[in-house]
């Protein structure tokens, strides 16, 4: 990796250049490898951190998708033995925590740290070493809630942990301890990276790109950055308050010394309904980047589905209690917020209905992504449907804690978010590594998935119905009903389900491997895409852009490839994507800094997990987190974002130089 | 080409926004802190008034005494802007003279809440005592905590600066600490009205 590049054109070998820190900072001098395990460990370049998010995210998905197979494999039989009932619960909890905390939030994290700056025509986000930061803390949050595992059982009060089973009563275990300490530190990521987004796409846009010129992903990736920013810090006073009742003896939950046990419900969810919309958005983003390509037709409506997700991220905030109609709210509030919960469903069928007319007479392609990008329409359609029959107050408390609730939630969990990441692997490969992902493969990975999926969520609509409820550990024979509302028969369907599913997630990960050791390389614009991204190398050189496009269109990138021809009025290629690009290396910037490699943003998450076991074994050892916390940050406030150029071996010198972020 | 590289250089104000990043990074922060200290003074209007068998609100406050350090607090953003106001202005002696007069003056507020922390313990109310002592302990912690983290700010631009040491432009780095610490302010004064002022 270079530090410093002077862009060579395709082909030339790309020599790094050397740099030679002159300076410590701190105590110590600016790492320099360009090669090997520290070129990532210490990268602040958001392609790397990226992929680093998203391996991260891909092995806690495995992680979560083995404790649901666990779950379903203790319900495929009656008087299941596969776990006990402790087991049970913490599994359930983790389940949930891993996939919402640790897999479709890092996982969106990771494509919007490497197409957003792609997508808006910039080099890198606005503070690239708080960027490399936010990657370690998440990192750090995981290996702290999971650590639990080995250190006498996980957290077990379920993934909204209400009172009173996060006490000390119910959960007498370390669990909720590690729970509460490794989400907080995870929030420093969501919030730091909400900052960094949030400034990289008001303040680095490409010339020319106003914001209704912004791509829809970058789009609904800045709404999710919102609710991040404000959502975060209301889970973290909950979290402290869990924290200072379990570890210093309050009683802000114990309803027996007065509390009132709708505090932690009221707060949870208010940070809750709108994480809901944080783990869905992206995916609507990435669809509507995929549905236009595939179709050949702009996306229909693009400020219809720009304003409805940002109408989305606001009514967002006023539904939370929607999660609580069965706590005795009283009738004023519950009617309130049904008739929300009722109103945010408009903004979502407009969406729906975009991508519907864009694919209306469009020239489809029905490749993997695109598959996936459809599939997402219509499991979404169906779990909001049944999303819209818990806003009825009257019935959502007949619903309300069995499994129907589950049903709903992974269909528009696992049919729309999870659908819409991988539409998005399947989508961005070519881009991230230069190389396409097996399109056969890729399809039967999603039939797979499409039909273990409602194998396993579709027959929890009839058990929910039927009343089985949502955490029960174990079904009998003697009171699983008879007929077609047999609760075994169905039981047995949804763990077969889970097993295809997973299955499909298999081939997947076979796929990657495939593609991985294969040499053939994709071809520069391969779906004949219509966004900035696709405007540089494959996989793109460390600055992103030898020179920074002027933005005239929304889709930039498909107006260069196209025109209109002034006779026959039909759009017709003017130039391929290797023309652009070679024009681009041709008018190169001369020098382009980029930001240098760090050792702070690693050091000083690696201090967070120490002051976390340390808060619940021994105080010292959160003293020595504390001072590698301390100690960082003053390394990290000395040291220039972007080394200066008597460091660079030969020095830059000349006109031209570009700096990128002089601070962060 | 000159232009788009302007467009890009965050450090001389040419951004979309007209705002440079580190400015508008810290006032999303500020606004993420709204509903931090938003979900913390909800919790203690919640629990104000359950005492349970320790003291009340009105028997533990001393009025008079944080009307006074709450005086002092407010006097800091004063300084805070002389201190901006010097930044602006190259001189260097002056922000580092306001900028330690600031510290001094949040340290003299953050040693204000110890005592007075000290005061109300000895008069019956620990953290566990009731659900009042903890969510009244927890809300004006989080802030003593805000206010001892801004003053160690403070003293960390002063010494950078005195070893010119800041990095990038040093009348922004002042005036952001400047923006976080009237942050910290004007959450006080909210506290201040609600806790101490509107009886429970």
């Amino acid at each position: 990796m270079a530090i410093i590049e002077q862009p060579a054109p395709v082909g030339a070998p790309e020599l790094p250049a050397p740099a030679t820190p002159t300076r410590t900072f701190g105590a110590l001098r600016r790492p320099v490898a360009t090669t090997g395990w520290k070129s990532w460990l210490f990268t602040v370049d958001h392609k790397k951190l990226g992929l680093m998010y998203g391996a991260m995210a891909m092995f806690f998905f495995i992680v979560g998708g083995i404790e649901a197979v666990l779950i379903r494999m203790q319900l495929a039989a009656p008087n299941g033995k596969v776990l006990s009932a402790d087991v049970y619960n913490q599994m359930f909890t983790m389940h949930a925590t891993t996939m919402v905390f640790l897999f479709v939030m890092p996982m969106a994290a990771a494509f919007a740290n490497y197409f957003i700056p792609l997508q808006i025509g910039a080099r890198d986000v606005a503070f690239p070493r708080i960027n490399a930061f936010g990657f370690w803390c998440v990192l750090a949050g995981g290996i702290v809630v999971n650590l639990s595992w080995f250190l006498g059982g996980a957290a077990d009060g379920g993934w909204f942990m209400y009172a009173p089973n996060s006490g000390p009563v119910f959960s007498p275990s370390h669990g909720v301890d590690f729970w509460a300490l490794g989400l907080q530190i995870a929030g420093i990521a969501s919030l730091t990276g909400a900052i960094n987004l949030i400034v990289t796409v008001l303040n680095m846009r490409a010339p020319g790109m106003s914001l209704m010129k912004m791509p829809v992903f970058t789009w609904l990736i800045t709404v999710v950055q919102f609710l991040l920013l404000f959502a975060v810090p209301v889970i973290t006073v909950a979290l402290f308050l869990l924290s200072f009742q379990r570890n210093f003896g309050a009683t802000f939950f114990d309803v027996s010394a007065g509390a009132d046990p709708l505090l932690w419900q009221h707060l949870f969810w208010i940070f809750g309904h709108p994480e809901v919309y944080i783990l869905i958005l992206p995916s609507f983003g990435i669809i509507s980047e995929v549905l236009p390509v595939f179709a050949k037709k702009p996306l229909f409506g693009y400020p219809f589905v720009v304003f409805s997700g940002a109408a989305i991220g606001f009514v967002g905030w006023g539904v939370w209690a929607h999660h609580m109609f069965a706590s005795g709210l009283g009738p004023v509030s519950v009617a309130v917020f049904s008739i929300a919960t009722m109103a945010i469903a408009i903004p979502t069928g407009v969406k729906i209905v975009n991508w519907t007319m864009t694919l209306w007479g469009g020239k489809l392609k029905f490749t993997a992504a695109m598959h996936f990008a459809v599939g997402l329409i219509i499991l979404f359609t169906i779990g909001g449907l049944s999303g819209v029959t818990h806003s009825v107050a009257p019935s959502d408390t007949q619903q309300t804690d069995t499994y129907y609730i589950v049903a709903h939630f992974h269909y528009v969990l696992f049919g729309g978010a999870i659908f819409g990441l991988f539409s998005g692997f399947y989508y961005w490969w070519p881009k991230m590594f230069g190389k396409q992902l097996n399109e056969k493969l890729g399809k039967a990975n999603f039939w797979f998935m499409v039909i273990g999926m409602n194998m396993t969520f579709g027959p929890m609509h009839i058990l929910g119905l039927q009343g089985q409820p949502r955490r029960m550990y174990v079904w009998t024979e003697a009171r699983a009903g008879e007929g077609f509302f047999n609760l075994g028969f169905w039981n047995r369907i949804a763990s077969l389900g889970s097993l295809i599913l997973s299955f499909g997630v298999l081939l997947f990960l076979i796929n990657v491997w495939k593609t991985a050791r294969s040499k053939e390389r994709a071809p520069l614009d391969p779906w004949d895409a219509r966004t900035l991204e696709w405007m540089t190398a494959s996989p793109p050189k460390e600055h992103n852009f030898d020179a920074i496009p002027t933005v005239h269109h929304l889709d930039e990138f498909f107006h260069r490839k196209y025109a209109q021809d002034p006779v026959t009025h039909e759009m017709t290629q003017v130039a391929t994507a290797e023309d652009i690009l070679r024009e681009q290396e041709a008018n190169a910037d001369a020098h382009i800094h980029m930001p240098s490699p760090s050792y702070w943003p690693i050091l000083l998450a690696a201090g967070l997990p120490f002051v976390a076991l340390g808060l619940i074994y021994s105080i010292p050892v959160a003293i020595v987190g504390g001072l590698i916390i301390v100690l960082s940050m003053f390394g990290w406030a000395l040291e220039p974002s972007t080394a200066p150029e008597s460091d660079f071996d030969p020095p830059a010198s000349g006109d031209g130089t570009k700096e990128l972020a002089p601070l962060g | 080409m000159a232009d788009t590289a302007l467009h890009h250089d965050t450090s001389h104000g040419h951004s979309s926004t007209g705002l440079s990043n580190n400015k508008l990074g810290m006032w999303l922060f500020l606004g993420s802190e709204c509903l931090l200290f938003g979900g913390l003074i909800s919790t203690y209007m919640l629990y104000r008034g359950r005492v349970g068998t320790g003291p009340r609100p009105g028997n533990v406050y001393d009025i008079p005494f944080t009307s006074v350090s709450s005086f002092v607090l407010l006097m800091s953003s004063l300084t805070m802007v002389l201190a901006v106001a010097a930044a602006q202005k190259r001189d260097d002696r002056g922000t580092n003279l306001w900028l330690v007069v600031t510290a001094l003056l949040g340290s003299t507020f953050v040693g204000g809440q110890v005592y007075e922390f000290t005061a109300m313990y000895h008069e019956g109310l620990g953290f566990t005592t009731s659900l009042f002592g903890s969510s009244f302990y927890t809300l004006t912690g989080f802030h003593g905590v805000h206010v001892t983290l801004g003053v160690i700010m403070l003293l960390s631009v002063v010494a950078m600066n005195r070893k010119n040491e800041i990095s990038g432009n040093k009348s922004e780095v002042v005036e952001l600490v400047g923006l976080y610490w009237h942050f910290v302010d004007i959450v006080w004064i909210i506290i201040f009205t609600l806790v101490y002022l509107i009886p429970a």
